[in-house]
């Protein structure tokens, strides 16, 4: 399926196409490549069917449809669906099945979407391969020797390997843009606030947002218009109307001033480099001017998220006890359950944000380690607020290599930690960023190029996304 | 060796009286069926996010200006420890920004006892521990009911300015009659409305303050003054003996009236407090502040001083009674029969006594009459008691024509003199011993009367006769 999913819900509201055959497409294509790509840890294909066959059923009743009626999604498993298995890519999880659904899938399936099941991840979102998650890692469908990125790797996998043309994924530190880069794909993390968290299962609260992997610019601005806006179960919701993407994807970059920041691009490899200055190009051969600069606070922003992220997750993971739901290995007495069940049931990679999230919160090195990173957290966002003073955007690399092999990086966390570098800033600053790919290296894999605005102006991601990406397809 | 002086700080925990939990929708509801008020919020479940109950806010609000605390900006935060009744083992509560800081209650005996802060936070779920002592340690097993968890609280912590058992249950008490006043809690301390932990410490007066310990869970008033009595003469004979107190939190036995140790600070949890990320600061408006201070209810103390403003000379014992009204939400009733006429002494005093808060209570007109017809004389004590029990069955009734149809004649001072006649030659030594100046013995003599008449003699003229006989 190389259709994009706008295109895709036109053919089946014109009844090129159905629903039905849409989604049955999208069940092979998986059910022939996924034994090898591991997109996809949990797949319903009977309800995605009946789902489809409901909506051929309105169309053929000439019902009014929503504007995704039909198109086949993929959700990843940090997102609640009632009934639906959630695993959060931890065996703390395995078997639990939530009473509820979170709000992006429920607009989703509001816009008349088929959720066709639920994808890969690292534990918890903790990750930048797959290589963490507890039912193994997916892989790279343009290299499948090579990672598709993490932590949403599963989610990119299913948009890049075409079984669908939009799925949802969360980016905490680049969750979503890193593994887009790696894939090859248009991936969106929107301003804090934009897009609800509620159902969303939490690795570190002041920084997850959910956003689409879609394969062209104006399906992610349709999707994320769909899913985005206020919501009153989540109290960090924007409670204000937000600006068109779908609009912005037509508005160009005249008149725009770009920031080319050295802070976001030294350090990558020279072929990336060579990609981010081609972008730039491209953007002033669109009318807009570029300008130079540097943040050297930036380079601040690994080291704060590395104490804030793991601080609220060892919080925010608390709750995996064995007493309510989950994982539960029996002991005599409920201290010894509890740290039974989290010592089975955690693997590695959150056992060790865990700890080091408990360490940064505890008294006596609280203001040395998650005080001081929230004041760091505070300087990046006054130093990018100072950039845009003088620019209307930043351009710059999203990650420093494009896909690594497996195990590359396993032995040696700081080094995964590292593929962040340039994804953070955003999320510490709760202002939008997105990659766009911009060409290959000299292997054929994808190059992502990362667009970011201040806060509330994801509009401006999309007016240059969209140009970026005619000239890709030019 | 000057005396031992007992310091006191009590924190009160006060479920609020809203319809539905703190950060989610559920019914806030004691005594339904276990584990059916919850959701995915309440219940902890991954992906669930916390709102904020508004109405919940105000009357956290109401308590803050009601105990003359300033009401400020104010943030969330967790409070992180694992316990299994609390579903995402960390409670959100607030720290170092409370809603309410900095006021203080004055007591109706006259003293004043500072407020540190009064914060939200939300309460857990709740325990039964089936097995073994009925705790969780050697329980055989364990029943959590989730209906509790999110119910929102409000801790009231005070200043260490207590001094004694006494005077902490007189804080508990008006400070209970205040949350009740204010709509905010319905203060039934045996359903856990109300739950008190109390710092205790000793020290000689002058000295600085000693080692103290907690005290936690006290549910009644009676356990508040027992346990920090008991506390306070434990931590004397400790130092007495030429030992030391250890700091540590210690629970009451209410079947054995002593404390013991709970945990020791050693044990002392770190609560990894920090910021709650799913809540934006809670930031009370100017405007909202002053809406719900211009219609905050009467407070007991101005109650209090409004009955107390009617009498004349005002005795401990009226200030009890006064109390006591106001504690039962009679003082409108009162209010309304004095200014129809009612003695202000005895409609205070008959209503503490006689009439039930919680059942019928007469018409203002009608419990004013009965007191009237009491003043005058027309009716003796305890008849004019059974007219008020009469009223429950027509409360609109009028007081003459009960007591006549109750047969209630006012007896005239020739038959009194009679009866008195025949009560002091039946009792002749009792009579000298009252004429040579034992006065207890006139009590005696009413009594004869009263038993005589079937209580149908006046109790004041009879007093009076019976002083006019002395020689």
């Amino acid at each position: 399926m190389t259709t994009s999913a706008i295109s895709l819900a036109q053919a089946i509201a014109a009844r090129t196409t159905t629903a039905a055959a849409a989604t049955d497409a999208a069940l092979s294509a998986i059910t022939e490549r996924d034994g090898e790509l591991h997109a996809f840890l949990h797949v319903d294909a009977d309800a995605a069917r009946q789902a489809a066959s409901a909506i051929d059923a309105r169309i053929a009743a000439g019902e009014t449809v929503g504007p995704l009626a039909g198109v086949p999604v993929a959700i990843k498993d940090n997102l609640v669906m009632t009934g639906v298995p959630t695993t959060c890519g931890s065996k703390i999880l395995e078997g639990w099945r939530p009473p509820y659904t979170a709000t992006v899938v429920e607009r989703l399936i509001d816009a008349g979407a088929i959720p066709i099941g639920k994808t890969n991840l690292d534990e918890f979102a903790m990750g930048s391969s797959t290589e963490n998650s507890a039912y193994g890692p997916s892989r790279n469908p343009i290299d499948p020797t090579k990672v598709p990125g993490g932590s949403s790797g599963g989610s990119a996998v299913a948009v890049a390997a075409g079984y669908v043309p939009v799925s949802l994924g969360s980016d905490t530190g680049g969750s979503i843009r890193q593994p887009a880069a790696f894939c090859g794909l248009i991936g969106y993390k929107p301003t804090y606030g934009h897009i609800s968290r509620y159902g969303l299962v939490a690795f570190s609260s002041s920084l997850d947002q959910v956003g689409p992997f879609t394969t062209t610019v104006a399906d992610s601005a349709l999707v994320s218009e769909i899913i985005g806006g206020h919501d009153h179960r989540d109290s960090t919701s924007i409670d204000a109307p937000a600006p068109s993407l779908l609009e912005a994807c037509g508005r160009g970059v005249a008149g725009l001033r770009v920031g080319l920041c050295s802070d976001l691009l030294d350090g990558a490899d020279a072929v990336i480099v060579d990609r981010v200055r081609a972008a730039a190009a491209a953007l002033e051969a669109a009318g807009a001017t570029i300008v130079d600069l540097a943040i050297p606070e930036l380079r601040l922003g690994l080291s704060a998220y590395y104490l804030l992220a793991p601080a609220e997750a060892s919080s925010n993971l608390a709750r995996y006890d064995g007493v309510r739901f989950g994982l539960r290995e029996e002991r005599d007495d409920v201290a010894a359950m509890n740290v039974a069940t989290r010592t089975a049931g955690f693997g590695p990679e959150v056992k060790r944000r865990i700890m080091l999230g408990t360490y940064a919160l505890s008294a006596g090195y609280y203001d040395a380690y998650y005080g001081q990173a929230q004041k760091t957290r505070r300087l990046i966002t006054n130093a990018l607020d100072a950039a845009y003073q003088g620019v209307d955007l930043l351009l710059g690399a999203t990650t420093p290599t494009t896909a690594f092999g497996f195990g590359d990086k396993v032995a040696d966390p700081l080094s995964m930690y590292l593929s962040d570098l340039f994804t953070i800033p955003s999320n510490l600053a709760g202002h939008p960023a997105m990659s766009v790919p911009f060409g290959t290296d000299s292997a054929g894999l994808p190059i992502g190029v990362q667009l970011l605005a201040p806060g509330r102006r994801d509009d401006l991601l999309f007016a240059a996304g969209a140009v970026l990406e005619s000239e890709v397809s030019a | 060796m000057s005396a031992w002086e007992t310091i006191i700080g009590l924190e009160v925990h006060c479920e609020l009286k809203t319809a539905t939990k703190l950060f989610c929708g559920c019914p806030n509801m004691f005594g339904d069926e276990p584990n059916t008020n919850c959701c995915p919020v309440c219940l902890g479940l991954p992906g669930s996010l916390p709102v904020l109950n508004k109405g919940a806010v105000e009357l956290a609000i109401r308590i803050g200006l009601a105990l003359n605390c300033t009401v400020a900006p104010s943030t969330f935060h967790r409070k992180n420890y694992f316990y299994p009744d609390m579903p995402k083992d960390y409670q959100i509560s607030q720290y170092d920004q409370p809603l309410n800081a900095g006021g203080w209650i004055d007591l109706p005996e006259g003293s004043r006892v500072g407020i540190t802060r009064a914060h939200m936070e939300e309460d857990t779920g709740k325990s039964t521990h089936l097995g073994g002592t009925g705790r969780i340690h050697g329980a055989d097993s364990s029943l959590i009911d989730y209906n509790r968890s999110g119910v929102p609280l409000v801790e009231i912590v005070s200043e260490p300015d207590m001094r004694s058992g006494v005077q902490a249950r007189a804080y508990v008490a008006e400070l209970r009659a205040i949350l009740v006043a204010v709509g905010a809690t319905d203060g039934r301390m045996e359903e856990g409305s109300m739950r008190v932990d109390a710092n205790v410490s000793v020290r000689k007066p002058g000295d600085p303050f000693g080692t103290r310990c907690e005290i936690k869970n006290l549910n009644s008033l009676r356990s508040l003054q027992r346990a920090i009595e008991y506390e306070a003469a434990r931590q004397i004979d400790l130092i007495e003996a030429g030992e030391r107190v250890v700091q540590e939190t210690r629970h009451f036995d209410e079947q054995t009236g002593r404390t013991g140790t709970m945990r020791s600070k050693e044990e002392a949890t770190d609560y990894r407090y920090f910021p709650e990320p799913d809540l934006v600061p809670l930031n009370p408006s100017r405007a909202w502040i002053d809406e719900i201070r211009s219609n905050l209810a009467p407070l007991p103390k101005a109650r209090r001083e409004h009955l107390l403003a009617a009498v004349g000379e005002v005795t401990p014992a009226l200030v009890d009674l006064v109390a006591t009204v106001v504690d039962r939400d009679l003082d409108t009733l009162v209010s309304a029969a004095i200014n129809a006429g009612a003695p202000a002494q005895l409609a205070i005093a008959r209503a503490a006594n006689e009439l039930d808060a919680d059942g019928v209570l007469p018409s203002p007109a009608s419990f004013a009459g009965t007191c009237q017809l009491e003043a005058s004389g027309r009716l003796s004590a305890t008849q004019a008691k059974q007219v008020l029990a009469a009223l429950l069955d027509e409360p609109h009734g009028d007081p003459a024509a009960i007591a006549d149809r109750l047969g209630f004649v006012a007896m005239d001072d020739g038959a009194l003199d009679t009866v008195l006649d025949a009560a002091i030659a039946d009792h002749p030594s009792e009579w000298q011993r009252y004429c040579d100046g034992d006065d207890k013995l006139a009590q005696f003599f009413v009594g004869k009367v009263m038993a005589a008449t079937k209580g149908k003699a006046n109790g004041k003229a009879v007093i009076a006769a019976i002083a006019a006989r002395r020689p």
